[in-house]
């Protein structure tokens, strides 16, 4: 078969043709991976909050709910609850001062604002050394462990502005961000903690505005 | 004979990595573990056999001044494929090489092929230069990738081989990369020059 000439009818009908077969597979595809990519992020998702909730007898990712913080933002919670009662609850946090972007994380609290356990969910610090945050923070040596953590007595520092956590060697500044992100996901909860158990009066304000500050120190 | 000739050509003679020097972006960027960089040159290989088959089986239908625009739009649909893939069933393989997927659709082996080979030559040879360069990619980027990471972090595929304590950080940054893939290259070199 002679290759068609560059007419342009021959150049229109190629190129819509192959668009729109490449669309159709393109559409077929995606119909295909709907369901196995909904999974998958499901299955994160609730492998997460299992690491970092109490025990709950609840589904957490069904009754999430988008808390309001003080500055402005607002961050998605996963309540978790046992017989009907309110035990505890997972924060989607996010900290934008990390060395390279945006660190996000989820952090479990329980009522009074213990903090359980934390997993990072995305973030893109230099490899071997903020990149550590998901080990470092959860290590029993010096100041660095940090779960047990009341939140509603303490706002999380590391011990370069005065604070009590060891920063990652070489990384103070993934651990500011990483610490800013742990304290707003307790901002944004304390506000459902107060409600819940009425007279746990806390700061609200105190985590975000920790973070607006470390903001400009960068 | 002629078709043992084509695939070896872009394992060995013409390696994209280390003789073309083809597609160093995602070379430097995915290279720093091995598990990385062996699945970065597989999906980079589908592409390529797909895009190489594809390409040589329309190439009479497709008029020469919109050939580029067409080979774009027909290997971008294999990513996009591979990329849906991935997500559905590799979700953690998928957020480790991120961007670098959909980036394969600018990274110049496979539309160099499709120009410089399925363009001009019939389905079956354009897929085995398509299996070929895959492999040859593939193949660089895993060595690439197991030299940075045993360097860098001690380990081989995730395994622990030596202390991590000892694992020299430079290697999983860009600069170790750059450095590993210049004595690679010299080294290629050395023994292609002997031949």
């Amino acid at each position: 078969m002679n290759k068609l000439t560059s007419s342009f009818r021959n150049l229109f009908l190629s190129l819509s043709a192959i668009c729109i077969i490449s669309g159709g597979i393109l559409a077929a595809m995606n119909e295909l991976t709907r369901e196995p990519v909904a999974a998958a992020k499901k299955i994160k998702l609730e492998n997460a909050l299992q690491a970092v909730l109490p025990d709950f007898d609840n589904s957490p990712a069904e009754e999430a709910y988008w808390a309001p913080l003080p500055a402005g933002d607002s961050l998605k919670i996963y309540p978790a609850k046992k017989q009907g009662a309110l035990v505890g609850a997972a924060v989607e946090s996010h900290s934008m001062n990390g060395f390279s972007g945006e660190i996000k994380i989820i952090a479990g609290l329980d009522i009074s604002g213990k903090l359980i356990n934390y997993k990072v969910l995305e973030h893109s610090e230099t490899p071997g050394l903020g990149s550590k945050m998901e080990e470092w923070f959860r290590t029993d040596k010096n100041r660095q462990n940090i779960l047990g953590a009341d939140l509603s007595q303490t706002t999380l520092k590391v011990t370069k502005d005065n604070g009590t956590v060891d920063a990652i060697t070489g990384a103070t500044i993934s651990s500011r961000a990483f610490l800013a992100a742990v304290n707003r996901a307790y901002a944004a909860f304390s506000g459902v903690a107060t409600d819940a158990s009425s007279g746990a009066t806390t700061d609200a304000s105190s985590g975000a505005t920790g973070d607006t500050k470390k903001g400009g120190e960068e | 004979m002629k078709s043992l000739k084509i695939l070896l050509n872009g394992i060995i003679r013409e390696n994209p990595t280390f003789v073309l020097l083809l597609g160093m972006c995602p070379t430097l960027g995915t290279t720093s573990s091995a598990i990385n960089g062996l699945s970065m040159g597989l999906a980079t290989a589908f592409v390529l056999i797909c895009s190489n088959a594809a390409i040589s089986s329309v190439k009479n239908l497709i008029p020469d001044q919109v050939r580029i625009p067409a080979y774009i739009v027909l290997v971008a649909t294999f990513v996009s494929i591979i990329q849906l893939l991935m997500e559905a069933y590799v979700p953690a393989l998928y957020e480790s090489l991120g961007l670098f997927i959909p980036l394969i659709v600018v990274n110049c082996i496979v539309l160099g092929r499709a120009e410089a080979f399925a363009s001009k030559n019939n389905i079956f040879f354009s897929l085995l230069d398509g299996l070929g360069m895959g492999l040859g990619f593939t193949l660089a980027l895993t060595l690439l990738g197991m030299i940075r990471e045993f360097l860098g972090t001690g380990k081989l595929f995730g395994l622990l081989v030596y202390s991590d304590a000892y694992g020299s950080l430079l290697f999983i940054l860009a600069p170790g990369g750059f450095i590993v893939l210049g004595y690679l290259i010299a080294l290629i070199n050395k023994i292609k020059t002997k031949d």
